[in-house]
């Protein structure tokens, strides 16, 4: 096990905790406001200190890390499942009109500014987690189609495919027996990347307003209230940024961890 | 004789505490041939690369290089690069890797030259390019890109930056491994020619006897990093005092016993078959043009017969092979097995695909990495209506795996546990494991070493005759072919250019193409006394 | 080359035709009805069914498509609802700020991560690597925003180096590009970040190919190896990556562009989507979009000249 390996895990599963535990319990109420106990800095009564509200900062991280991390996680989950499919069905007849369209499809989603469209999605369907997800999640369909895709192609051409085909396994057998056990490394490694930018996204997209809406908290809307006090309390800036900064790190340094781990050739998409 | 040029003494390499050389010793004369053979891991490569001052950083050498009195081991890093391409210059296996496709082959080239003496004029150095690549034989403009040329050109790009600057000794690590029969004749010429006019010395690395037989003045037979036995190359070849010298001379030219050919009827039919491949649009709108890999064959297989298929790399042997096996479709023509088509309509037919099964050039890429063996080669059971289960699957899998010469407890082993070797005795079984009436055999002993070549070649020999087995064997290399086949045929650009019984198109060939073929092979001298 | 040529031009012109396609099938097409979309539930009918007549909405929307597309191609691009001026005047004082912006950006993500990813890859496995891929590690991990209000606290609050936002146009050129700077540098950081790592691990895959030990044979010492050999090689993979970090910093900045108050592209953008103008909504996306399309183009003409076993075929 790799000092990546064990730093990215523990991070990751230390905000997968403290999300969990916010569903139990959290220090204090996430709504209950305490106006004379506004911009408290850090330590004291408050861990993390309060907004200007007088909310505790510490709890309404525990309680943006569930958007979030929710958020990113089905924009993942919409991103393997659809896009893994088309990458491999368009890999097990490269060249084909299937391949064409799909890899087209691909290059044309690459080619609109996520962002512009993230928010284009937002605006005209109304903000909120869900066209979030949606927005996030439409990105990630041609990672994953195109990693899937050039995978498998360097596969086909391998003989123990060809062996497959010999035994008479049809196109769709093969990528699910042979073809998907054998990148299934490489997608849990992208994997890890697409949640880390699914965070850095959401942040965005609530930071300008179009996440989730108040009054669940989130990390994004949190820094966006501090922009205009952060020369009063640097804290209320501060710290929810550095707590997207660490949730990225732990998720960036377990792929990388989980790469080398795996095999450190794996070539995953960064972007 | 000369003093020497290159002396290496006592030199022994070491990486991460495991021993790689083990204190070779050896002489190389102006205007000598020297060849270092053995198999792959025997250490051939490392002793070039420590001559060249080019061994990984990890390696630890000890000993004497000396090259003209200078001890290249001890030398700094520095002045190696000084000698390095001015003194000794080197060429490798792979000529389509050796060289960089961004840059033309005359900046390649004249790179050697820029670099030892950086203060020649451009069009000094591209005219010494020019020169160098002329005696090579190679006469094409500067500006080619490597992408442009065929494996046989590259290798003379990658000689002509080597001996560009008429280094006195020249390393040959595999040069004509990748090549074809009749373009490694050429390069052999052209390495020997080199050495007689220039006086240069020449030492030459190969896993093949015959290549060297003809050519080397001296032989040093290498074996787990020890040289265990050298000397002149006719007393090497008559005397073979030391048992692995004589095993890989048997294992070289080694003709299992083939049991003589069951006559029981017609097989496979080939009727005029024709495959296309779509090559890309030249413009968007233009019409995809097609390039016909395979032209108009036809040919017929007997029950328990041994076909050869011999052709260069391009000939179409892969595709007829594929189309065989019912994985490319064909453009035109029929092939039929037993009277039923492999394909019809465009859809492989199941029930004759069960009775043709293949066994693959790479021991190492034809398993799924993540199965078990008994998965691995049961994987054609699904090709059977009604696969046999529990005991009955058990029982199949044990015969198969005893039928190649391993053991029942192998099943449930993974493949990283097994040889190179051993890898291709389980495609084998996995062939075999249905019964086919017709194995295709496509360039199935390519990749392994002499002595393991010669023990899956007598595999084939007893599985054909204890089952009745018909094979087609597809082979680029003419001297294992002839061992193991009844009758053979001669592709070329598409076409099957001759065929007839083995014995008689090696010894009269009729088309000019064979004799070419025939002519540039390489073979070992006959064995004194008959081993 | 001419082959080539053709094809990467059909398929731009094939996926600009796509993306104005999908364009217009979101904004207009999507909402329903545009022009009650536009004006909100309490709009009177009547003007519902001017703004319906303005938008053209009776005729068939393959008309409308073409009839948006067309009047792009010559430059129309239709009058803003709420600003009643033409969008390609509104777009083009913009784009004055955007596009500086991204170039701006993409210099400094250059400059910074070129010597970063060679320094990296030259040292594979000692100190100065270990330095560079730990603070590409971080720069990844920082979101851009975020960072610009660091910036904003550091060097216009507290040391009152650059100005904290706003933008003095372009009269006075010394004075734009200190407002550009902190943005820029923000933009610039997570992108220097992907670009290092990029490189370092394209170099280090090209300095295991077969031709590096040819080069090596040739009597070349580790470094010229790697300027000659290398770097050329490995630039064919990070292209693609400053092509694909362009079109994000020209969008990209839509964030940042809040954070510093700059009136730029990614601002429009915002504006008009809160004020439901669709008609500046689309234009401007199809630009964006259009920008993104273009520089692929580029960047596969680039590949085309790096690598010479493109240009044919």
């Amino acid at each position: 096990m790799s000092r990546n390996l064990i730093l990215g895990g523990a991070l990751t599963a230390l905000f997968l905790g403290a999300a969990a535990l916010s569903f139990l319990w959290t220090p204090y109420d996430v709504t209950a406001l305490d106006i004379p106990a506004r911009l408290q800095p850090p330590g004291g009564a408050h861990l993390l200190g309060t907004d200007h509200f007088g909310r505790d900062i510490l709890s309404m991280l525990m309680v943006g890390a569930r958007t979030s991390i929710a958020v990113a996680l089905v924009a993942v989950g919409i991103g393997i499942t659809i896009g893994v499919p088309l990458g491999l069905a368009a890999a097990s007849r490269a060249g084909g009109w299937m391949d064409e369209l799909i890899s087209r499809s691909a290059d044309l989603i690459f080619a609109f500014p996520s962002l512009v469209i993230a928010i284009l999605i937002t605006a005209v369907f109304g903000p909120g987690a869900l066209n979030a997800i949606l927005a996030i999640g439409i990105f990630n369909i041609p990672v994953f189609a195109r990693l899937a895709r050039g995978a498998a192609l360097s596969l086909w051409t391998r003989e123990f495919i060809l062996a497959a085909r010999v035994a008479g396994k049809n196109r769709t057998r093969i990528s699910a027996e042979h073809i998907l056990p054998n990148i299934a490394n490489l997608l849990i490694v992208q994997c890890t990347i697409q949640f880390s930018l699914g965070i850095l996204a959401e942040a965005g997209l609530s930071y300008v307003g179009l996440g989730a809406q108040p009054p669940i908290p989130s990390w994004g809307r949190m820094l966006a209230d501090a922009q205009t006090l952060v020369s009063l309390a640097p804290h209320v800036a501060l710290i929810p940024g550095l707590t997207i900064v660490f949730m990225v790190l732990g998720l960036n340094l377990l792929g990388d961890g989980l790469r080398d781990h795996f095999d450190p050739r794996l070539r995953v998409l960064r972007t | 004789m000369t003093a020497p040029l290159l002396t290496i003494d006592a030199l022994s390499v070491t990486i991460h505490g495991k021993r790689i050389l083990d204190t070779i010793d050896l002489t190389i004369a102006p205007g000598e041939i020297v060849a270092l053979t053995g198999e792959s891991g025997s250490g051939k490569s490392m002793t070039a690369l420590a001559t060249m001052g080019l061994l990984p950083q990890v390696a630890q050498a000890t000993g004497q290089i000396s090259l003209d009195g200078t001890d290249l081991l001890t030398l700094p890093e520095r002045r190696l690069c000084a000698v390095r391409g001015n003194d000794i210059g080197m060429i490798f296996q792979e000529p389509m890797t050796a060289l960089n496709p961004v840059q033309t082959i005359g900046a390649q080239v004249a790179e050697t030259i820029l670099q030892h003496s950086p203060r020649t004029p451009r069009a000094m150095a591209r005219d010494k390019a020019r020169e160098a690549l002329h005696r090579c034989g190679l006469d094409l403009p500067l500006t080619r890109y490597p992408h442009e040329l065929s494996g046989g050109q590259r290798q003379r790009v990658v000689i002509a930056m080597a001996i560009a600057l008429r280094p006195r000794l020249l390393i040959a690590d595999e040069p004509t491994t990748a090549l074809d029969v009749t373009t490694q004749a050429q390069i052999l010429d052209l390495l020997q020619d080199l050495t007689r006019t220039e006086g240069m010395a020449l030492m030459m690395i190969t896993h093949d006897l015959a290549v060297v037989a003809n050519m080397a003045h001296r032989i040093a037979v290498m074996q787990t990093g020890r040289i265990v036995e050298s000397g002149p190359t006719a007393q090497v070849l008559s005397q073979r005092t030391h048992p692995y010298t004589r095993a890989l001379f048997e294992a070289s030219d080694h003709r299992p016993h083939l049991p003589p050919r069951p006559d029981n009827g017609p097989l496979l039919h080939a009727q005029g078959v024709t495959c296309t491949y779509p090559l890309p649009r030249p413009g968007p709108f233009a019409k995809r043009p097609s390039f016909t890999a395979v032209r108009d064959v036809s040919f017929h297989i007997g029950r328990g017969e041994r076909v050869g298929l011999v052709g260069e790399s391009g000939c179409g042997k892969s595709t007829l092979t594929r189309a065989l096996l019912g994985l490319t479709s064909i453009a035109e023509g029929t092939i039929t097995l037993g009277g039923k088509a492999v394909f019809t309509d465009h859809r492989p037919n199941l029930a004759v695909r069960r009775r043709i099964q293949v066994v693959f050039q790479d021991p190492y890429g034809s398993f799924n990495p993540r199965h078990r063996v008994a998965r691995l080669i049961t994987e054609p059971f699904h090709l059977l209506p009604d696969p046999p289960q529990g005991t009955a699957r058990d029982t199949a899998v044990a015969e198969a795996l005893t039928a190649v010469g391993l053991s029942p407890d192998d099943a449930h082993k993974h493949i990283h546990a097994f040889s190179g070797g051993q890898r291709q005795r389980l495609a084998i079984a996995r062939a075999l494991i249905i019964r086919p009436d017709l194995i295709v055999f496509d360039e199935a002993v390519s990749a392994l070493d002499v002595r393991v070549r010669a023990q899956i070649l007598d595999l084939m020999a007893d599985l054909s005759a204890s089952y009745g087995l018909a094979y087609l064997f597809i082979s680029h290399d003419l001297s294992v072919v002839r061992g193991v086949t009844d009758r053979i045929m001669v592709m070329r650009a598409g076409r099957i250019v001759e065929k007839g019984p083995t014995e008689q198109v090696f010894t009269a060939p009729r088309h000019a193409y064979t004799r070419t073929l025939l002519d540039a092979a390489p073979h070992l001298p006959a064995s004194p006394g008959g081993a | 080359m001419l082959a080539y040529l053709t094809r990467r031009l059909t398929s731009l012109i094939l996926s600009l035709i796509a993306a104005s396609a999908v364009i217009f099938l979101v904004v207009e097409v999507a909402p329903g009805d545009p022009a009650s979309y536009m004006l909100g539930i309490n709009a009177q009918p009547e003007t519902v069914a001017a703004l319906r007549d303005e938008l053209g909405l009776d005729q068939p929307k393959i008309q409308r498509y073409l009839s948006w597309v067309g009047g792009m191609l010559t430059g129309d691009f239709g009058l803003s609802y709420t600003y009643r001026t033409p969008v390609a005047e509104m777009i083009a004082t913009r784009l004055w700020i955007s596009l500086p912006l991204a170039l701006y950006a993409l210099t400094l993500a250059i400059l910074l991560a070129f010597p970063a990813g060679l320094i990296a890859a030259a040292t594979r496995g000692r100190a100065p690597d270990f330095g560079v891929m730990a603070f590409s590690q971080l720069g990844v991990a920082i979101p851009n925003f975020w960072f610009a209000m660091l910036l904003v606290l550091g060097f216009a609050i507290t040391w009152r180096i650059f100005p904290s936002g706003g933008f003095p146009g372009w009269d006075n050129p010394l004075q734009a590009i200190r407002a550009l700077t902190l943005p820029a540098v923000a933009l610039a950081l997570p992108q220097a970040a992907i670009l290092a790592r990029v490189l370092r691990s394209s170099l280090i895959d090209t300095l295991g190919e077969d031709y590096i030990r040819t080069a090596r044979a040739k009597g070349l010492t580790r470094r010229q190896t790697l300027w000659r050999h290398g770097v050329r090689n490995a630039l064919i993979p990070v292209l693609t990556i400053i092509g694909l970090q362009f079109s994000f910093l020209i969008a990209g900045g839509i964030i940042i562009e809040q954070v510093f108050y700059l009136p730029g592209l990614g601002r429009l953008i915002f504006q008009s989507i809160s004020q439901r103008d669709l008609i500046v909504v689309e234009s401007a996306v199809m630009l964006l979009v259009f920008a993104v399309i273009l520089v692929n183009f580029l960047t596969d003409l680039a590949y085309a000249l790096t690598d010479p076993r493109l240009r044919k075929g």
